[in-house]
C-alpha cells in the first residue's frame, strides 16, 4: 500500500518538470487552435465537423512550404491559407448550396485523408510521409507557434466578445432572421466567421507537422473531433474552450508519461485516459454554456 | 405634399399569391394605416419596403426610385427606413445595447464601443420617456418589454419612414395612447409613419389615411374621418361579424375547478429584487384566486407585472416558489406540464413562437402537439386521424390557407395565433383554459371566433382564465376581472361593478397603481 502511494507521489513529482510542461504545451497547441477556430465557426451557427480536414491540410501545406522555402513563417501562413481554403469549400456547400452541414464536414475530412495521401505521392513519390523538413522540432519556448497560439487565443476571445464581427457572429448563430432584419448579411457574416475560424484551425495543423519535422499521412488522427468536443465542453466560449484544451493536453501528456514510466496497466487502457477525461468533463461541464440556437440549421 | 413612399408589388410564396399588384402610397409627414384581415399581405408588403422580402414584380420609391431587384435591408436603412416587426426581432442572448448596435456598431480603436451603444440607447429611451436597462439580456424580458425596447431602437434610427407592424398588440391602454401621440409627433416632424393595426378605433384616432388590403390586393384607399364600420366593411368585403356578449353566469354553487392559493413565483426576468417604477415588478407575490366551472375570469394589467409568471406557474412551465395550485380539487403545484394537460388544462401561450408552435413543423403536426393520446395507434401515429383533426382545427377557426401540410412558419402572424387556439380548445375534455393574450394580432372576424370558442368552452363547463392587456376584450368575455400590479392582485371587479360606466377608469387606475 505504502509502496503504491510512494510510486504515485514519485510519478506526480516527476511530472512537475520543465520537460513535462513543454510536452503539455506542445500537445495542447493543435487542439487549442482547432477548437478556437471551431468555436468561432459554430458561434456563427455552422456545425464545424471539418476541423480534422483543416488540421490535416494545414499540416500538409506547412510541411510542403517548409520543404520548398525553408521558411517557418511562410509555412505557418500557408497553413492558415490552407485552413481557410477548406473553410471556403465548407462555406460554399453549407451556406451557398444549403447542403447538410454534418455530411459536408465528414465528406471534407474523408477527402482530406485521401487528397493529402495523393499529394504526397504526386509531389514526393511516396504515399505515407513527406521528406524530412527543417521544422521546429522539440523546441517549445523558442517556437513561434507557441506564442502565436497564445496570441490567437486572445484574438479569438476578444474577437467574439468585443468586435463588430464578433457581435454579428453571436447574433447570426442565435437568430439569423433577427440579424437579417438588423441589416446584417447572414451569409456574409457566416462566411467571415468560417474563414477566420478555419485559418486559425489551419495554423493548428502547422504545429503537427513542424514539430515532427515532416508530414505523416493522417497525422491529425482524430484531433479535429476531440477539438470539437472541447468546443462543446467549453460552452462555445473561447476562454473556456482554451481551458478545456489545456486539460486535454495535460491528460495526453500524462498518458504519454505513464506509458514510458511503465505503470503495469495495459497501454491500451492508458491511451484511453484523455478520452475518459473528456467524458467526465463532458458530463460535469454540460449546461455551463448553451449551443447557438441556430446551430446546424440552414438559412 | 411630397410622397415618402410609392410602391406597387406582387409576391408569390410557392404557388400562393401573397400580394397581387398591391399599391401603397404614403405622403411625407403623415401617419398612414394599413389594415386588412389576417393573411391579407400587410406584413409582406411592408417587409418588401424594408428590404426583408424581395418582391417578384413591382416598383418602389422611397423619396427616390429604388431598384427592387437589388433592394435590401441595408439599402432601406440607408434611405432612413426603420421597421418594428410584428414578431420580436431581438437576439435573445444579446443585451439590449448590443441588439441596438447590431448592424451599425459604434467602433472605437477597432473594438466595439459598447459604452457608446449603451449611451445611445439610454438617450433614445429617455427621449421617448421609456425606462429600460441597456444591459438587460433581451431574452430575459417579457414580449411586451421586448417590443417597447424595439420601438425605442427603431424610432431612434428611422428618419424618413417609420414602419410599425402591429406595435400596439402588446401595450397597455395608457401606453397605446402615448405611442399614438408619439407617432403623431414623429409625423409632425416630417417623418412618414406606416402603422399596421387590427384595432380600428386606434387607426381612426391616429391615421391621416388608410390603405385597406384584402387577399393581397389594395381594395380601398380611405381618407381621415371615414367611419370605422366603413373600414371594417372594406376589409372583409362584406358585413363584419357582430360581437358577442359574455356567456351566461354559472350557478353560484358551480364547483371550483382552478384554485390558486398564495402563489409566489420568482421573477422570470432574473432580477431578484423588486425594481421601482412600473413595468418590471419582480415576479408574483401571494396571489390567490379561483375560477369556477363555467366562469370566465380576466386578469388585466400592464405587461410585466407578473402575468407571465402567473401563466407559466399555472401551466407548469416554471416552479412555484410558494403557494398551491389545484385543478379539479387535485393538488397540481408540483405536477408536470404533461400531468396538468392530462388533467384537462389547455394553454393558449402568450408567445406563440416560443411556447405555442414548432415553426418548422407542419400545421398538422402542430395541431397534434400535446394531443398524441388522441392520434396514437399503438406505437404509431394514425396519420389519417392527424389530418382529420388538423382539418377540423383549421376549419374551426378559419385558419388560412387551410393546408395541413404547410409549415407553421408560412402562416401569417394572426393565422398562427388562430392555429394555437384551435389546437388548445379543440382538445378532448378541456376542464380549464389558460389563455394568455388569446387574440393578439388577429383580425376582427378571428377575434370574434376566438371569443366564441372561449365562451363555448365556459358554457361547456370549463373554467376559463383570460390574461389580456386589452380591456375591451376582458369586458366582452369575463364575469370577473382582476388586476395584477407589481406581482399582486390590486383589485377585482365583478357583476354590476364590471358593467358600470367607470369600470374602465377603476381598472386603469389599479393597473398603474394609482388607487
Ligand atoms: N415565408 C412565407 N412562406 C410562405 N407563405 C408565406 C410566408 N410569409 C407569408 N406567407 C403567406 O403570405 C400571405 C400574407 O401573409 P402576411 O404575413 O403578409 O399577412 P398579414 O396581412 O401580415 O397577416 P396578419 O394580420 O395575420 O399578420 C399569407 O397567406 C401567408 O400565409
Ligand atoms: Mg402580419
Amino acid at each position: 500500500m505504502m509502496d503504491a502511494v510512494a510510486a504515485v507521489v514519485a510519478f506526480v513529482a516527476a511530472l512537475a518538470t520543465v520537460t513535462f510542461v513543454e510536452m503539455v504545451v506542445r500537445i495542447t497547441v493543435p487542439y487549442l487552435l482547432a477548437a478556437l477556430g471551431g468555436a468561432i465557426t459554430e458561434r456563427a451557427g455552422l456545425v464545424d465537423l471539418a476541423l480534422e480536414a483543416k488540421l490535416l491540410f494545414g499540416a500538409f501545406t506547412a510541411a510542403a512550404i517548409a520543404h520548398d522555402t525553408g521558411s517557418i513563417a511562410l509555412a505557418i501562413a500557408g497553413a492558415a491559407v490552407a485552413g481557410a481554403a477548406v473553410g471556403a469549400v465548407q462555406a460554399l456547400w453549407a451556406i451557398r448550396l444549403g447542403a447538410d452541414q454534418i455530411v459536408t464536414g465528414v465528406a471534407l475530412n474523408l477527402a482530406a485523408y485521401g487528397l493529402t495521401r495523393y499529394l504526397l505521392q504526386v509531389m514526393y513519390g511516396q504515399g505515407s510521409n513527406s521528406p524530412r523538413i527543417d521544422g521546429i522540432g522539440a523546441k517549445v519556448w523558442s517556437s513561434p507557434l507557441t506564442w502565436l497560439a497564445l496570441v490567437l487565443t486572445a484574438v479569438a476571445i476578444v474577437m467574439i466578445a468585443r468586435t463588430r464581427l464578433g457581435l454579428r457572429v453571436r447574433a447570426v448563430g442565435e437568430r439569423p432572421d433577427a440579424t437579417a432584419a438588423a441589416g446584417v448579411s447572414v451569409a456574409g457574416t457566416r462566411l467571415a466567421a468560417v474563414l477566420v475560424g478555419s485559418a486559425i484551425a489551419g495554423v493548428g495543423g502547422a504545429q503537427l507537422s513542424l514539430v515532427v519535422n515532416g508530414f505523416v499521412a493522417e497525422m491529425s488522427s482524430g484531433r479535429g473531433y476531440v477539438a470539437l468536443a472541447a468546443v462543446i465542453m467549453g460552452g462555445w466560449r473561447p476562454a473556456w474552450v482554451a481551458l478545456v484544451c489545456l486539460g486535454f493536453g495535460a491528460a495526453e501528456a500524462v498518458q504519454v508519461r505513464m506509458q514510458s514510466a511503465g505503470t503495469g496497466l495495459p497501454p491500451e487502457l492508458v491511451r484511453l485516459l484523455p478520452y475518459l477525461l473528456a467524458l467526465v468533463l463532458l458530463a460535469t461541464l454540460r449546461g455551463r454554456g448553451r449551443a447557438p440556437a441556430a446551430l446546424g440549421r440552414g438559412a | 405634399m411630397s410622397a415618402a413612399l410609392v410602391m406597387r408589388a406582387s409576391k408569390r410564396f410557392g404557388d400562393r399569391d401573397a400580394l397581387v399588384d398591391a399599391r401603397l402610397e404614403v405622403a411625407a409627414g403623415t401617419v398612414h394605416a394599413v389594415v386588412g384581415e389576417n393573411g391579407a399581405g400587410k406584413s409582406t408588403l411592408l417587409k418588401i419596403v424594408y428590404g426583408l422580402v424581395r418582391a417578384d414584380r413591382g416598383q418602389l420609391a422611397i423619396g427616390q426610385r429604388c431598384d427592387l431587384a437589388r433592394h435590401g435591408v441595408a439599402a432601406a436603412q440607408a434611405l432612413g427606413v426603420g421597421m418594428v416587426h410584428q414578431h420580436g426581432m431581438l437576439v435573445p442572448t444579446l443585451t439590449l445595447a448590443e441588439n441596438a448596435a447590431l448592424g451599425h456598431e459604434p467602433v472605437r480603436r477597432g473594438l466595439l464601443d459598447l459604452a457608446a451603444a449603451r449611451r445611445d440607447l439610454a438617450r433614445a429611451a429617455a427621449r421617448l420617456e421609456q425606462s429600460l436597462d441597456p444591459d438587460a439580456c433581451a431574452g430575459a424580458l417579457s414580449v411586451g418589454e421586448q417590443q417597447r425596447a424595439e420601438i425605442v431602437m427603431v424610432v431612434a434610427r428611422a428618419q424618413k419612414l417609420l414602419i410599425l407592424d402591429e406595435p400596439t398588440a402588446l401595450l397597455a391602454p395608457g401606453e397605446v395612447d402615448r405611442l399614438l401621440a408619439l407617432l403623431r409627433r414623429i409625423a409632425g416632424d416630417g417623418c412618414a409613419v406606416v402603422l399596421v393595426s387590427h384595432k380600428l378605433d386606434e387607426v381612426a384616432e391616429v391615421a391621416d389615411a388608410i390603405t385597406v388590403l384584402r387577399a393581397g390586393r389594395t381594395v380601398a384607399e380611405l381618407a381621415r374621418g371615414v367611419a370605422t364600420r366603413e373600414v371594417a366593411r372594406a376589409m372583409v368585403g362584406g358585413e363584419p361579424p357582430p360581437t358577442g356578449a359574455p356567456p351566461p353566469l354559472p350557478p353560484a354553487d358551480a364547483a371550483v375547478v382552478l384554485m390558486v392559493r398564495g402563489l409566489a413565483v420568482h421573477d422570470l426576468s432574473g432580477a431578484a429584487t423588486l425594481r421601482p417604477g412600473a413595468g418590471s415588478a419582480g415576479g408574483l407575490r401571494q396571489v390567490s384566486f379561483e375560477v369556477r366551472a363555467g366562469e370566465v375570469v380576466g386578469i388585466a394589467g400592464v405587461e410585466g407585472n407578473g402575468q407571465r409568471e402567473l401563466v407559466q406557474a399555472v401551466v407548469g412551465l416554471v416552479p412555484a416558489a410558494a403557494g398551491r395550485i389545484t385543478l379539479g380539487g387535485v393538488d397540481m403545484t408540483h405536477a408536470t406540464v404533461a400531468a396538468r394537460r392530462a388533467a384537462g388544462l389547455a394553454h393558449v401561450a402568450e408567445d406563440r413562437h416560443h411556447h405555442g408552435l414548432v415553426l418548422d413543423a407542419t400545421v398538422a403536426d402542430n395541431v397534434m402537439l400535446g394531443r398524441l393520446d388522441e392520434v396514437a395507434r399503438g406505437l404509431t401515429i394514425d396519420r389519417t386521424r392527424v389530418r382529420t383533426l388538423a382539418e377540423r382545427a383549421l376549419a374551426d377557426l378559419d385558419v388560412r390557407p387551410a393546408d395541413p401540410s404547410l409549415a407553421a412558419r408560412a402562416l401569417s402572424g394572426g393565422n398562427q395565433q388562430k392555429l394555437v387556439v384551435a389546437r388548445e380548445l379543440g382538445r378532448a375534455a378541456v376542464r380549464a383554459v389558460v389563455a394568455a393574450q388569446p387574440t393578439r394580432g388577429v383580425d376582427l372576424a378571428a377575434q370574434a371566433r376566438i371569443h366564441d370558442r372561449l365562451r363555448a368552452a365556459a358554457a361547456a363547463g370549463a373554467a376559463v382564465l383570460v390574461i389580456s392587456a386589452d380591456l375591451d376584450e376582458l369586458f366582452a368575455l369575463c364575469h370577473r376581472v382582476a388586476v395584477l400590479h407589481r406581482g399582486a392582485i390590486a383589485g377585482e371587479l365583478a357583476g354590476d361593478a364590471l358593467r358600470a360606466a367607470d369600470a374602465r377608469a377603476t381598472l386603469g387606475a389599479w393597473m398603474v397603481g394609482a388607487a
